[in-house]
């Protein structure tokens, strides 16, 4: 029996329209877009994305609907989500 | 490893203390080796949070050496860069009600009769220094010297600056014995064979008393075990070091139960640091979370704004308490070329550069720049004695 297609989702990122696979996560939704760094460090504004992968190094973080320093890595993508990659601690600081 | 050279050193321990005796070893001119069981700042000093205070010092030995070693992390922070994140950030202690109030008044005197920089904030002061505390607290006063340091860069910038001075490190690498001859130290046997040295210096932290019962000598240092949370990095909430007047007390007392006290700050990391603990249960390093609830609990009471952010993680380490909270800095008593630098508990990060410079002068035979009398490693045998 052939595989039914996963069903897909409708989020946005940085106000880009993404089709990303329902129930992934937002680390994975960035993956599929080929997409491997989503913030830059706090200092020297270095890229990152996953690293570790399991939510244990605080690398990978988004904000999601508003909300700062959500771990990408953990964090399902749901439809309708507003996801903004971050700048600094992503609470506006911009870094320094 | 066996080389066949003889060094004029051999520093046992690569934490804040060891890399500092080093650097200062190597900078008088001396052949050092460092050997380290784990890696750089494995121990306690990768589980502290890189303080440099006078505020917590009553008048005495130790308060000497801090100050000593204040101006010399003032000289050491432009030798080693900014990645040390040295901050003179100004550390501020609060009176939670009237009752602490006075004798934390008494304290700050006796500390400014005895040269530190002392500010008395009132209560209605209070937000301009730390816009976030809880309301109702009672004042403070505020110490302009104390630092802050990332002491994992620290320790590892100064084996760099001793390395470049010619100072070998050598990681991972167990001491397994201390070798003598004729009555005095002739180097250490490793994991990975023997070093000869004329001196060897003990830099064990709570492990020192293990090395020097290697060298068949006594040294009462004990672990005593401290948690802390750290939050996701956030912008500036906390400008300083924060704690409340009990902190003082808990670290003097000789207590071996739970202890806890409010202490808080800002790294440079963005990250929110909040302790402290203390507590003598051996190297056991088993997560509590009886202690962190009651580190964080008592947190949120400080600064009400922390409820709202985050914790991603904790940690946990063992100061090296010695019974009378002094460290132990000096020449063994009965073994020539045996030198001790270690027992400063949870203040091992400021004063290692004033135990670095000191140990360096022991080690060429000059007058050290501060009395070393309180401080001498026979101190415990003459208590066992009297």
């Amino acid at each position: 029996m052939p595989e039914e297609p996963r069903p897909r989702i409708d989020i946005t990122v940085d106000g880009a329209a993404w089709s990303v696979p329902a129930d992934c996560t937002i680390a994975a939704a960035f993956t599929e877009h080929g997409q491997v760094a989503w913030r830059r460090t706090r200092r020297g504004a270095r890229p990152r994305g996953l690293n570790c992968g399991i939510g244990v190094c605080f690398d990978c973080l988004v904000t999601v609907n508003g909300m700062p320093g959500i771990r990408a890595c953990l964090a399902e993508a749901r439809p309708g989500d507003v996801i903004c990659t971050e700048e600094g601690s992503g609470f506006g600081d911009q870094g320094s | 490893m066996s080389s066949g050279r003889t060094y004029d050193v051999v520093v046992v321990g690569a934490g804040i203390v060891g890399s500092a005796c080093a650097y200062f070893l190597a900078r008088a001119g001396l052949t050092v080796a460092v050997v380290e069981r784990g890696t750089v700042a494995s121990g306690t000093t990768g589980a502290g949070e890189g303080n440099i205070l006078l505020s917590d010092k009553e008048p005495g030995p130790e308060l000497e050496l801090a100050r000593l070693s204040n101006r010399l992390w003032r000289e050491l922070g432009a030798e080693l860069g900014p990645a040390a994140e040295l901050e003179p950030k100004g550390g501020l202690v609060v009176a939670a009600g009237p009752e602490q109030r006075k004798p934390l008044d008494a304290f700050a005197a006796a500390q400014a009769a005895a040269g530190v920089q002392t500010r008395r904030v009132s209560a209605d002061e209070l937000p301009e220094l730390e816009p976030h505390l809880a309301a109702g607290l009672a004042g403070g006063v505020f110490y302009p010297e104390d630092m802050q340091v990332q002491p994992m860069m620290a320790a590892a910038l100064l084996l760099r600056l001793a390395r470049d001075l010619g100072a070998d490190v050598h990681p991972r690498t167990e001491v397994t014995g201390v070798q003598t001859a004729a009555g005095r130290v002739s180097g250490v046997r490793t994991s990975h064979g023997a070093l000869a040295a004329g001196q060897v210096v003990n830099a064990a932290g709570p492990w020192a008393g293990e090395l020097a019962a290697m060298a068949g000598r006594r040294l009462p240092v004990l672990p005593r075990r401290g948690f802390i949370v750290v939050t996701e990095p956030l912008p500036v909430l906390i400008r300083h070091k924060v704690y409340t007047a009990d902190y003082v007390a808990n670290v003097a007392s000789g207590s071996a139960g739970l202890e806890t006290s409010t202490v808080i700050e800002g790294t440079a990391g963005g990250t929110i640091l909040i302790g402290a603990s203390r507590e003598r249960v051996g190297f056991d390093r088993s997560s509590s979370l009886r202690v962190v609830g009651l580190l964080a609990g008592q947190a949120m009471r400080l600064f009400p704004v922390l409820a709202e952010a985050r914790a991603i993680r904790f940690y946990r380490g063992f100061r090296p308490y010695c019974p009378d909270h002094l460290p132990v800095i000096g020449a063994d008593d009965r073994l020539p070329g045996l030198l001790h630098a270690c027992g400063h508990e949870g203040a091992g990060v400021g004063l290692a550069p004033a135990t670095g410079q000191l140990i360096a002068q022991i080690a060429t035979g000059q007058a050290p720049s501060l009395p070393l009398g309180p401080l001498r490693p026979g101190r415990f045998e003459e208590l066992a004695s009297a």
